[in-house]
């Protein structure tokens, strides 16, 4: 393997291969920390980011590498530079891979296309964002040990997130089931055609569910009448601490972050007992120095 | 060059003369002078052996972006005829949505005056609807077709509101033209990328629902119905809207409509991963719409075959696929992704070409699209068996955007005839300015 553009196409054994050396890479674990010596991971964010740029950035270094930190604000991309232009110059000074997020679908396939380094994924538009998925399966297979016959209820806006169609993709990959909840605007055609089921009704869904997932609400969506009021859209899609009591006893509360707390998440919640959402952080790091052991 | 030429014993395909067979064809003074079974011998005509050989009427090419002026550097007017005569196309309708918009008689003579230098094939120039395509108010619909222009199309954008487009079709009747119209809701299609469907959602792009072309076919149905006029529907796309033209036709309005070779050849399949040659407005549809166009192709509901032929230079392609500009080049694949409807047993031969040329010339009312005697002598010859890879790289036209780069195809046109000249033979163009 040489990029990683996305879940779509990796085979169960290809993700559990990765997560196997994931372990490996956690504190304490056996991984070699000097595999990256002397070389040059470039993170390229077009668009912003705190958890997945320093995760990437710590993962790198961890292994011995030298990162530069690129970032669309303050680059020549306000002067009209295109993104090849851009991506052909950072390559030009030597890196091993690129650790691209950029806000349209696509753009690292553009760039794999035109570059002789690693490419990998960092969050493209609504498309994908693999490694997140793959430190969301690594953090459910640590609670779980195998994710055959679980249930990972997603919530939200389906429509836009790159996480869920990343995590549709790499959960269902490892024998779990997943289903998608959110309101019927945000949810686009063919969910079941990449692997999940889908429902409008939260309430109904949670009692089944193993591991609830929520997702960040942009709320600039609203404007756009995908729904009423963040307020209806909390009072029907929210996890509450009332909705909780409808869950399984041992389920699980993710997200990817950052947070609207509160809207799609009561704090409470965020904070509980049922939450995983700082380990998913922790996981991220190990997960990463394993996709960046295996890329470049 | 002799003013007589014979095309001699090749199968001549006339859909609109009802001929399907081996002829000789005599031209003389840049008219077909005589269709006849029998060999003819003409002493001072100049022999064009045509054994195993289609003859038919020149392609006429309804939609096509030559993009001067303005665009040079995609196209020029000269290097867009040269595409349309290797092609097979003996005449096409330039589009007005050029740098510079046509919407009056100076930038339509700047046309005419630019394709009769070019000396290839007959260029008609399309008006604007509306001055600059802002859709706010009426072009000088009488000044430009005074000056030339065979249709009014704001092609590119629709006619957003409903009022104006209406005002359109009423005014229009005063010249009997046909109001050609791209059919696209804006408020529906937004900032879609591709259509609505499964790539879309596997892709994440953002979609365009096939509502955003159905509903605005439906508005302009109703509005024809009222207003009278003749309306002629650029690149239908959907299943939707096959349906409502179909039954439209039925009941007697006014109404044409064309297809491009690639919605009948492709579906959104094609765009994946990110293929911006595969993005183009409107955007290849699902498997489903395909099969209702080639449906329509048969039953003539579509009445032409039209390529929206749209150069775009590599960097407006080489980019995000959201910015990638939309439109593929057409004039160059169009035959062979035609004859592959009747290689598949879908259209025949007759069906095949008088969606090339009958069809288009009775939606816009042009010369030509048949060989019966006095008619304009643009001939198009075919071999309909050679097998050929497509190479974009040996495109005449300047622009190279196409999603069929590679594709083989059956069926080429080794010569094409224009006004009684040779303006294209054996992958040449026969240049006489």
């Amino acid at each position: 393997m040489r990029h990683l553009l996305g879940i779509e196409g990796w085979r169960r054994e290809e993700i559990e291969t990765l997560l196997d050396r994931a372990e490996a890479h956690l504190p304490g674990g056996s991984a070699q920390s000097s595999v990256l010596q002397g070389k040059v991971v470039a993170n390229l964010f077009f668009e912003d980011s705190t958890r997945t740029r320093t995760s990437f950035e710590m993962a790198a270094k961890m292994l011995g590498a030298q990162v530069l930190n690129w970032t669309a604000q303050g680059s020549s991309v306000s002067k009209g530079e295109t993104l090849l232009d851009t991506v052909r110059n950072i390559e030009a000074t030597g890196p091993v891979a690129l650790v691209i997020r950029h806000r349209s679908s696509g753009a690292p396939h553009l760039v794999a296309q035109h570059v002789r380094c690693a490419v990998i994924n960092a969050g493209d538009g609504t498309h994908e964002h693999p490694s997140q998925a793959l430190l969301d399966a690594f953090t459910l297979r640590r609670h779980w040990g195998r994710l055959d016959g679980r249930t990972v209820l997603i919530v939200g806006d389906i429509l836009h997130s790159r996480v869920a169609r990343s995590n549709i993709l790499c959960l269902t990959a490892l024998g779990a089931r997943v289903v998608a909840c959110g309101p019927p605007t945000l949810l686009p055609v063919g969910l079941r055609e990449l692997g999940a089921d889908v429902t409008t009704d939260l309430d109904a869904a949670l009692p089944k569910a193993d591991a609830v997932m929520c997702l960040r609400l942009q709320l600039e969506r609203q404007t756009e009448s995908f729904f009423p009021s963040t307020r209806e859209f909390s009072r029907l899609f929210g996890l509450t601490a009332a909705r909780t009591e409808r869950m399984k006893p041992e389920a699980l509360v993710m997200h990817p972050g950052p947070i609207n707390r509160g809207v799609e998440l009561a704090p409470a919640v965020a904070d509980g007992a049922r939450s995983v959402i700082l380990e998913q952080v922790a996981n991220g790091v190990a997960v990463r120095r394993a996709i960046l052991e295996v890329c470049s | 060059m002799s003013a007589s030429v014979l095309f001699s014993r090749g199968r001549v395909i006339d859909p609109r003369n009802q001929i399907d067979g081996v002829r000789d064809v005599l031209v003389r003074d840049g008219k077909v002078a005589a269709v006849s079974e029998a060999p003819l011998q003409i002493p001072d005509a100049e022999v064009v052996d045509a054994r195993g050989h289609w003859v038919l009427p020149g392609f006429i090419d309804l939609h096509v972006h030559l993009r001067e002026p303005g665009e040079e550097g995609k196209e020029t007017i000269l290097t867009g005829c040269r595409a349309a005569v290797a092609g097979g196309f003996t005449a096409v309708v330039a589009m007005p949505n050029t740098k510079v918009v046509n919407d009056s008689a100076l930038v339509t003579e700047l046309v005419l005056a630019r394709a009769r230098a070019a000396r290839l094939c007959h260029v008609y120039p399309a008006g604007a609807i509306t001055k600059g395509l802002k859709g706010e108010e009426l072009a000088e619909m009488g000044e430009l077709l005074s000056a030339g222009c065979v249709c009014v199309t704001d092609d590119g954008r629709p006619v957003m509101s409903a009022s104006l487009m209406r005002r359109a079709l009423q005014y229009s009747t005063r010249f009997d033209v046909p109001v050609m119209v791209h059919e696209e809701d804006l408020t529906l299609s937004g900032k879609g990328a591709m259509t609505e469907g499964p790539t879309a959602t596997r892709l994440g792009l953002a979609p365009i629902p096939s509502s955003a072309e159905i509903v605005m076919v439906a508005r302009d149905l109703v509005l024809l119905e009222e207003s009278g006029g003749r309306l002629h529907i650029a690149h239908l796309s959907c299943e939707g809207s096959v349906r409502l033209v179909r039954e439209a036709k039925k009941r007697g309005l006014r109404v044409t409509a064309e297809a491009t070779p690639h919605h009948f050849t492709l579906d959104d399949t094609a765009v994946g991963p990110y293929d911006t040659h595969s993005k183009m407005n409107p955007p290849l549809r699902l498997r489903r719409d395909v099969e209702a166009l080639r449906e329509a192709l048969v039953d003539g509901t579509i009445d032409a075959i039209a390529t929206d032929h749209a150069p775009h230079g590599v960097l407006d392609k080489q980019v995000e696929f959201e910015k990638g500009l939309n439109g593929v080049v057409g004039l160059e694949t169009a035959l062979g992704l035609t004859l592959a409807l009747v290689h598949e047993g879908l259209l025949s031969p007759r069906q095949a070409v008088a969606l090339l040329t009958d069809g288009p010339a009775r939606a816009f009312g042009l010369p030509g699209g048949h060989l019966a005697a006095g008619a304009p002598a643009d001939v198009t010859l075919v071999d309909p068996e050679v097998e050929w890879a497509v190479d974009a790289e040996r495109f005449f036209s300047k622009s190279r955007n196409t999603p069929f780069n590679g594709r083989l195809l059956k069926g080429r046109v080794t010569q094409t005839w224009v006004g009684g000249r040779l303006v294209f033979a054996d992958g040449q163009i026969k240049e006489s300015r």
